[in-house]
């Protein structure tokens, strides 16, 4: 059984925003999970559908086997909410917040205190239990949803772009609680557009753009794929068949084009004389365009403004 | 399949719809209680005497329970729409949209607590009325009875108020447009016997009419419509507000996108 199963998964918004087009992500029990694209690509509304606060347009979502539409509630209990945006009241003091978190998922009032204790503690916000909350920090106000999401401790957290906006300390530690609450068995989706991010911490990946998710692999296999680049060669003269290319993946597209998959740590000239040996001449090459590549150069791009 | 408490979730949302207003108790309980004796002081003693009687009681007598029934209103209406808004725009009424909580137990909760101030507030303005006259009491259950159902009926109609509010301005338009001109005009002052008969028709469509002359029946024992035309009419609004309530809190609207 999977922790999340999501169905070709729609949501078009009133202004007929495709804002999904029809995703499916599955994401195993215990794993660490990332979502990761660039902004508007539709993560928040992926989030915003699994815990109830958006209105799908058609699909189905299953939360450890409970079908989001016929059990709702049980799908619900299942998990915990980090939301991208701040959604606590400001008049409530920090403990007061996470205890009636509790009392909503049904969890006796000492029960909910022990576990307030534990996870504020943890946060490091135990001290400011009794502070309003409108007075917190803004790394601060986002340890207290992560504190939040957990007193009922669910099986799966969610987390959407919990690390946008908070300083790299922070951050590291906030990764280091994360890793392990993980360890102790609760799986994790979280969404980012840092791809250091996903790196530090997931084991899998799906990478969504434009409502469409157009990876969904592990984290290693996603990698070794980003250290690769196609180069396309024309060629002068068409050739039958390709030679041996000593070790290169090469194919041939089609008698005058040549494709190889080059790692980057290679050196290009090797090729060159491979192909001199075989007296296949290039006139021209270039690198193919590759919608990985493409999305992560959005994604840099998308981080350096931010 | 899944069960929990619903008891839990529930007063959790009553202790915290309390403890919300009575912690800004200058907001909520003070004022009803001063501008309620200046209507005893100026409507009951000052110019009540110059009226004389009223269907045979002193006009304090006739007037004291519309003006209770008056703050019970506005305060059960007030509690809700104030406090579903500002969830819906500080965004909180998320903690409780994630959360496994059947819808009806989240209406239920605000309901209470628009209960609670209703009762809470009618008291204190039944005690500060207590100064100004001996107040009668006819019947406690049909008195009791009318506070419950009419902060139930207020508490909805503020509730759908706060569902489709967009911007603070929502929330006050329909408490000074509507509800302050329904109240006045729903007897609180004077008996519709003393209106033109095409007026008086047109009464008959004011929800408030009921509420008040139920009221004025369980004080005083004497009303300008039957008892139990009253009941009914307050079980039919009681009932109708339910079903649209959850109708739009099942469908999301006004919270989810
Ligand atoms: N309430 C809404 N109404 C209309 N369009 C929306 C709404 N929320 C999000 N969108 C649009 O849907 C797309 C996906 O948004 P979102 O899920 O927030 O992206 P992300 O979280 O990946 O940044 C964006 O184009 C955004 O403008
Ligand atoms: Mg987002």
């Amino acid at each position: 059984m999977s922790a999340l199963e999501i169905k070709n998964l729609k949501k078009t918004y009133r202004n007929k925003l495709d804002a999904l087009k029809g995703i499916n992500l599955n994401v195993q029990q215990g794993d660490f999970f990332a979502l990761l694209g660039p902004n508007g690509a539709g993560k928040s509304t992926t989030i915003g559908i699994i815990c109830g606060l958006v209105n799908k347009t058609s699909g189905s979502i299953k939360v450890f086997g409970h079908d989001l539409d016929t059990a709702t509630n049980a799908a619900k209990a299942c998990i915990g909410i980090v939301p991208q945006e701040i959604n606590f009241s400001q008049f409530e003091t920090c403990l007061g917040i996470v205890l009636n978190q509790g009392g909503y998922y049904g969890i006796k009032r000492s029960i909910a205190m022990e576990r307030a204790e534990k996870y504020l503690g943890k946060l490091g916000l135990w001290e400011r239990r009794n502070e309003y909350s409108r007075n917190l920090s803004g790394g601060m106000k986002r340890r207290l949803m992560i504190a939040r999401a957990l007193i009922h401790e669910p099986k799966m957290l969610i987390l959407d772009e919990p690390t946008a906006g908070v300083d790299v300390e922070l951050r590291r530690s906030m990764w280091d609680f994360l890793i392990d609450i993980n360890q102790q068995g609760i799986t994790i989706v979280l969404t980012t557009h840092y791809l250091e991010e996903a790196e530090s911490l997931c084991k899998n990946i799906a990478i969504i753009d434009k409502g469409d998710i157009i990876e969904d692999t592990s984290m290693k296999n996603l990698l070794s794929k980003l250290n690769k680049e196609t180069f396309v060669f024309d060629l002068v003269d068409p050739i039958e068949s390709l030679p041996e290319l000593n070790g290169y993946q090469g194919r041939l597209k089609d008698p005058s084009t040549i494709e190889v998959e080059i790692e980057r740590k290679n050196n290009i000239n090797d090729l060159f004389n491979i192909f001199s040996k075989h007296g296949i001449n290039v006139c021209s090459m270039r690198n193919k365009s590759n919608r990985l590549e493409e999305l992560f150069l959005d994604l840099l791009n998308n981080n350096k403004t931010h | 399949m899944y069960t929990q408490s619903l008891f839990i979730p529930f007063s959790t949302i009553v202790i915290k719809e309390v403890s919300r207003f009575t912690r800004i108790w200058v907001q909520t309980i003070l004022p009803p209680a001063i501008s309620m004796t200046l209507y005893f002081v100026i409507f009951g003693s000052l110019i009540g005497p110059r009226i004389g009687t009223m269907n045979g009681f002193d006009y304090i007598d006739y007037i004291a329970p519309g003006i209770i029934m008056m703050s019970v209103i506005n305060n059960a209406y007030a509690n809700v729409v104030s406090s579903f808004f500002g969830a819906k725009f500080q965004r909180h009424i998320e903690e409780m949209l994630v959360a496994p909580i059947p819808v009806f137990v989240i209406l239920a909760g605000y309901i209470t607590g628009g209960i609670v101030r209703g009762f809470l507030v009618g008291t204190v303005v039944t005690i500060v009325a207590l100064f100004f006259t001996d107040l009668h009491l006819y019947s406690f259950p049909i008195t009791i009875a009318v506070v419950l159902m009419t902060s139930i009926v207020f508490s909805l109609g503020g509730l759908i108020n706060a569902i489709f509010a967009k911007k603070f301005d929502d929330i006050s338009i329909i408490p000074t447009f509507v509800l302050t001109p329904l109240i006045y005009l729903g007897g609180v002052f004077y008996s519709i016997d003393m209106l033109p008969e095409f007026w008086q028709k047109v009464s008959v469509f004011n929800p408030i009419l009921y509420m008040v002359n139920a009221f004025r029946y369980g004080m005083l024992g004497e009303s300008d419509i039957s008892i139990t035309h009253a009941f009914i009419m307050l079980i039919i609004f009681t009932i109708t507000l339910l079903i649209v309530c959850l109708q739009l809190l099942n469908k999301g609207i006004g919270i989810k996108t």
